[in-house]
């Protein structure tokens, strides 16, 4: 009897792994997708830095408690069947926005500088993924950056500045503009086919349009004015002005997260109101009046308004009282209550008559 | 065997912050405890679940009082941290 042949051991070819940067738009969504179909294993990393949109305020307001809230890099990693890890970067974050390197953009938005902090985070999360598990760790980095999208970040130029900068070298692919780039490891490897990867540049959307419709992704989110508070002016307005009142370039959370919230209007360098607009964002503020004088009405309806920084007399307290009840229900009375508390403290109130509109300079107005 | 039940207060905290310090927390826990976060952004009805399905958790209970949502999910088996 003849021995039956041994099969030849054929080993399966190595899935290489892929960290895809996820911010939850239509183009790291893509980028993902054209990278699985080419058989790439992609985990997602989304990076919290404390400037992200993701509906914070719609969160807050009340008006808003019916609008989808969904976090969108959450959503389009279930949509596309990922892992994602999202991380905390608050804290290393505040060097990137004190002190960008490449500058600022129209605003206070470090575009160039947060893209290659970002690109170094998922460089070191990969090596250390590497060092830890070999082979089972991750081969490179993916964003869904196209050339000429952004004019501080995506250019054409600012390309091999973040690849480089980041450490990321040629172990960073840009799927939907690889073929406007040099050609990088992973497709010099054959891990990827080049051929089959994209050469979008430019602000038009069509084409990203046109490769989502053909993957069949008919939902997407479409963030008007990015997905950064810094890009938008009221709120780098915000920000500048924080920084004026203290004579010094630094943040906290708290603080970043405050600009995000209600009216703020600053009679003097020294202090500055944060009134609430509406019933959510009065509920939000409640949350610190732990930290800060607050004030609101007592006589009638009214906000809540916190008190960041200190007065320095009697009438600053009543001229800020004065300014809340003007935002009151009680703002045409000839009086209006205000209770004033400071953190600890015990309340005590004040009468006040609402300030005219006049009495409220337009430049007081924050943002 | 009993299983342990740990708490995670978020409240005040909005989204993505409650999904950052469940996925933290989770980290530290061993397969089969079970988390009850509480938080106040209702955002994180649809965020911590969402978290959990693409993680491999399980979802036990979401519900909501008053301002606040309260899920309980059990930790799954563990991945590979990135």
């Amino acid at each position: 009897m003849s021995e039956a042949a041994t099969p030849i051991a054929h080993p399966e070819p190595l899935q290489r792994r892929a960290v895809a940067l996820v911010s939850g738009g239509l183009d790291s969504m893509l980028a993902v997708k054209v990278m699985q179909e080419q058989g790439i294993h992609v985990e997602g990393v989304n990076f919290f830095t404390g400037f992200c949109v993701e509906g914070h305020t719609h969160a807050i307001r009340k008006k808003d408690q019916d609008k989808n809230k969904r976090n969108n890099a959450l959503w389009v990693a279930e949509k596309l069947g990922i892992k994602l890890h999202i991380v905390d970067i608050s804290e290393e974050y505040k060097d990137v926005v004190l002190n960008p390197k490449h500058g600022y953009g129209a605003n206070l938005n470090p575009c160039l500088d947060c893209k290659i902090f970002m690109v170094n985070q998922a460089t070191l999360m990969l090596n250390k993924a590497r060092e830890l598990a070999g082979e089972k760790g991750f081969d490179f980095i993916v964003t869904g950056e196209v050339v000429g999208q952004r004019p501080k970040s995506q250019r054409k130029e600012t390309m091999p500045i973040i690849s480089s900068e980041s450490g990321a070298d040629d172990r960073l692919l840009r799927p939907l503009s690889a073929r406007n780039l040099p050609e990088t490891l992973p497709e010099r490897e054959g891990w990827v086919d080049r051929e089959q990867l994209f050469d979008f540049s430019g602000r038009n959307r069509k084409p990203q349009m046109a490769l989502a419709k053909r993957f069949g992704l008919e939902e997407y989110a479409q963030p008007a004015g990015g997905c950064c508070f810094l890009t938008d002016e009221s709120y780098s307005n915000k920000l500048a002005d924080l920084w004026r009142a203290r004579n010094e370039r630094r943040y906290e959370l708290d603080d970043i997260m405050l600009l995000k919230v209600g009216r703020h209007i600053r009679p003097a360098r020294h202090y500055k109101l944060i009134i609430s607009r509406e019933e959510g964002e009065n509920r939000f503020l409640e949350g610190y009046r732990y930290q800060f004088t607050s004030l609101t009405t007592a006589s009638c309806p009214g906000p809540l308004a916190l008190v960041d920084g200190v007065f320095e007399s009697d009438d600053e307290l009543r001229q800020a009282a004065a300014i809340v009840a003007r935002y009151s229900k009680g703002r045409a009375d000839d009086e209006v209550v205000v209770e004033v508390k400071e953190p600890g403290g015990v309340a005590r109130e004040v009468a006040v008559a609402p300030a005219r509109p006049d009495q409220i300079p337009l430049h007081w107005n924050v943002g | 065997m009993t299983e342990t039940v740990h708490d995670l207060d978020v409240r005040r905290q909005l989204c993505p912050i409650p999904v950052i310090k469940t996925q933290n927390r989770v980290n530290q826990l061993a397969q089969g405890d079970v988390l009850r976060v509480t938080c106040t952004d209702p955002g994180a009805l649809n965020d911590i679940p969402a978290w959990c399905r693409i993680n491999g958790h399980e979802v036990l209970e979401t519900r909501r009082e008053d301002h606040e949502v309260v899920i309980t999910l059990k930790v799954g088996e563990p991945s590979v941290a990135l």
